[in-house]
């Protein structure tokens, strides 16, 4: 099973690629159709996935607010989540009056794209990964932040003032909570010594990050989850949406398909969010192995590595959900207060702690 | 910052916004114009009027029996007790003697009442506060209370059970029993309110030292009920004016001396042990006998004036007639604490966040068609 999975990922990219090269015959135009391929495959990817997610996120509120959640259509309600796609692409998209209709249209793209482009180093299973940059990390932690002028552009487009706060609160809270990430993210590659997504799995193998870095990398490990779950504007995070105060916030002007774009984008950002969290600390699509316990290992190595990828980052994903539906909302200021006088320091104290430990080989 | 429509900051430099009429955080139709400054509000100003039904006038052309429905509709999660005061302040016209089963029937009543409001409550200032779950929690218990409720009013949320000389019906058989299976379940749950909200740090954060009124400004304000409570100031009228044989009962009236929105609350969470605590007095000693006192058919008040206050869970509701002796009211007033606590809104938020306006909305516990009437 593991065989056959791990080498026919890699080796149906190699086969497309030679079929290419021998049936075109110019290495742009090949480059040009393989990208296109990639890019057909990412959003076949991640339509079930946004669906899954969705219906994931009911299920689990509905179990920690004591309800069953969907169950009427399709088998356990498993079809409801298609079912409001459809009703949200039947929607009138409605674009105001007084709104700069080219930033407001323009808006929900920029967010879907960016969430997007963030998959490209993603390694899903061994072999599979987009696109292996050599400077992985800083290629995610830059893209993702392109997201907040998509939000801000709504915001301001909109010419609605709830729209405006939502989008300006969101502003600040992006860009705020962006260092704690990037201080966090330094700290993994300070260890394996590579910016790179796959050197930072492989670096793995002989055991995950988050046990092999002792109580630094947990630190930077539960400080990545809060100051991630705060870029992708989910709660106890969401001001720039908050519904009791902003009614819907730097969306409130969007209906329709516009509308289902910053949902789709809230979903592939979590997820994505939760992959690098994977990929970095719960070491990506390496099997869990304990020392020496050869026959364990063995076991653990039969189960496929797109697996073990996809069971970390839903574990992470639950997490995260869990945060959603258990805890109010911050206030803006505390919330602020929150990043730069709790989460950056401890983080900078924490990298520090970080190199110091992997200039003296403290780490396993 | 002009846009491509009019501009969003005036002239002299104002954000102004408008927080409703339609809105999810001021629970029905008030319209609060909020002037900000960023994130900090400058000056509020509430708007009455969206949900105005004239009950006062109506109620001049209805009888003394049917006014009373009215009521049901001013205060909606507090209509049992609504209804009660207005059966008082009749009774007191008449000079009816309530039997004693009739009295303790109105009590249970009015407690279930109470504590299925505080329960709402305490749902919607999580919902307000971003906490979703909350809601479904005080839901779950409020259900069982409603159910009762329905079993014997025959309605859920506007009851209409007071009559002028006691309750309409006796109670249902299966009452007892009841009544106790969900005091059980309710003292069960108060632990887990305790757990997902309270000893939140999230909602200490949102709700300490937010919000502040000082007791001079409560009592100036007209504050009552928890909001004013919250402030350490004692204004119970079931203590102060009993009603209805409140006087036999042992319970303690709340008090918080924080003046803040973490205070309004707490007092809210000690009443509703307060009400589990007066119903359990009761519910085995309800006095046997009839359950309605012999009234005319058509009540006619001699001439003068009444007036009886009632506690509803929100606060002191006044209930003001004059009659000229016939068969209806000649003018009806009523003191509704939401409209007084509302006023004291604006000396609450001002210099606040927005986030703390909806926080401060939520333990003042506005019910709008209460303000408007």
């Amino acid at each position: 099973m593991k065989l056959i999975l791990d080498i026919s990922f890699s080796s149906f990219a190699t086969g497309i690629h030679q079929w290419l090269v021998g049936a075109v015959h110019s290495e742009g135009l090949v480059k040009v159709i393989e990208m296109v391929i990639a890019g057909l495959a990412l959003l076949v990817f991640l339509v079930p996935l946004c669906f899954i997610l969705g219906y994931m996120e009911r299920k689990v509120a509905a179990f920690i607010q004591v309800r069953l959640g969907p169950n009427r259509v399709g088998p356990k309600g498993t079809l409801q989540i298609v079912a409001d796609t459809i009703k949200l692409l039947f929607k009138e998209g409605l674009t105001p009056n007084a709104s700069d209709k080219f930033l407001f249209n323009l808006a929900p793209m920029i967010v879907v794209v960016t969430s997007m482009l963030v998959m490209a180093p993603i390694a899903f299973a061994k072999n599979f990964q987009i696109w292996d940059i050599s400077i992985g990390v800083l290629y995610v932690s830059s893209i993702s932040s392109i997201a907040v002028i998509g939000i801000l552009m709504a915001g301001w487009s909109s010419n609605n003032k709830y729209s405006l706060l939502g989008a300006m609160r969101s502003g600040a809270q992006i860009v705020s909570y962006e260092l704690s990430v990037g201080l966090s993210l330094i700290s993994i590659v300070i260890l394996a010594g590579s910016l790179r997504m796959s050197d930072i799995v492989m670096s793995q193998e002989n055991g995950w990050w988050i046990f092999k870095g002792h109580i630094p990398v947990l630190i930077s490990f539960v400080i990545f989850l809060i100051a991630s779950t705060a870029e992708i504007n989910r709660a106890p995070f969401d001001l720039a949406e908050a519904e009791q105060e902003l009614t819907a916030g730097f969306h409130t002007e969007y209906s329709g398909m516009k509308f289902a774009m910053f949902l789709l984008a809230e979903y592939i950002n979590l997820f994505v969010v939760s992959a690098i969290a994977a990929t970095l600390f719960l070491g990506g699509w390496m099997p869990f192995h304990i020392g020496h316990w050869h026959t364990f290992n063995f076991v653990m190595d039969y189960i496929p590595s797109s697996v073990w990828f996809l069971g970390k980052t839903f574990a992470i994903i639950f997490i995260i959900m869990q945060f959603r539906w258990t805890f109010p909302r911050l206030r803006v200021d505390q919330l602020l207060t929150l990043e730069w006088k709790y989460l950056l320091p401890v983080s900078m104290v924490n990298v520090i702690l970080v190199t110091v430990m992997a200039i003296m080989g403290w780490h396993f | 910052m002009s846009l491509l429509g009019e501009d969003i900051v005036t002239e002299d430099g104002e954000f102004v916004i408008n927080i409703g009429p339609q809105h999810p955080s001021t629970h029905g139709v008030l319209h609060l114009k909020v002037w900000l400054d960023g994130e900090t509000i400058k000056r509020i100003q509430p708007h009455l009027g969206y949900i105005h039904r004239s009950i006062e006038k109506m109620s001049e052309s209805l009888s003394y029996r049917n006014f009373i429905y009215a009521t049901s509709r001013m205060d909606y999660l507090s209509a049992h007790i609504n209804n009660q005061a207005c059966a008082l302040c009749v009774e007191k016209g008449l000079q009816v003697e309530v039997p004693e089963r009739a009295k303790a029937i109105r009590i249970l009543m009015a407690e279930l009442t109470r504590l299925s409001s505080h329960q709402l409550w305490w749902g919607c200032t999580g919902l307000d506060l971003g906490a979703v779950t909350p809601f479904f929690y005080a839901f779950r218990e409020r259900e069982s209370i409603m159910a009762i409720m329905e079993e014997t009013c025959g309605a859920r949320l506007t009851q209409n059970y007071c009559v002028p000389g006691g309750v309409m019906y006796d109670i249902h058989p299966n009452f007892r029993n009841r009544v106790k299976d969900t005091l059980k379940q309710i003292r069960s749950k108060f632990n887990e309110y305790e757990e997902i909200l309270t000893g939140n740090v999230i909602f200490e954060q949102r709700t300490k030292g937010v919000g502040y009124i000082s007791a001079e400004d409560a009592i100036s304000f007209g504050c009552t009920g928890p909001t004013a409570r919250g402030s350490g100031v004692s204004c119970d009228v079931r203590k102060l004016f009993p009603y209805d044989g409140y006087e036999k009962l042992q319970f303690k009236e709340i008090l918080e001396q924080g003046g803040d929105c973490y205070a309004r609350y707490m007092v809210r969470m000690a009443e509703m042990k307060q009400s589990v605590f007066i119903i359990e007095q009761l519910i085995d000693n309800i006095p046997e006998g009839e359950f309605q006192a012999k009234t005319k058919m058509v009540l006619k008040l001699p001439k003068g004036e009444f007036y009886q206050r009632v506690e509803t869970a929100r606060g002191e509701l006044g209930v003001y007639i004059v009659s000229d002796g016939a068969a209806s009211p000649y003018r009806i007033k009523y003191r509704s604490p939401n409209f007084s606590n509302l006023s004291a809104l604006e000396r609450m938020a001002t210099g606040t966040k927005i986030g703390d306006l909806v926080a401060i909305m939520s333990t003042i516990d506005l019910v709008i068609p209460d303000v408007d009437r």
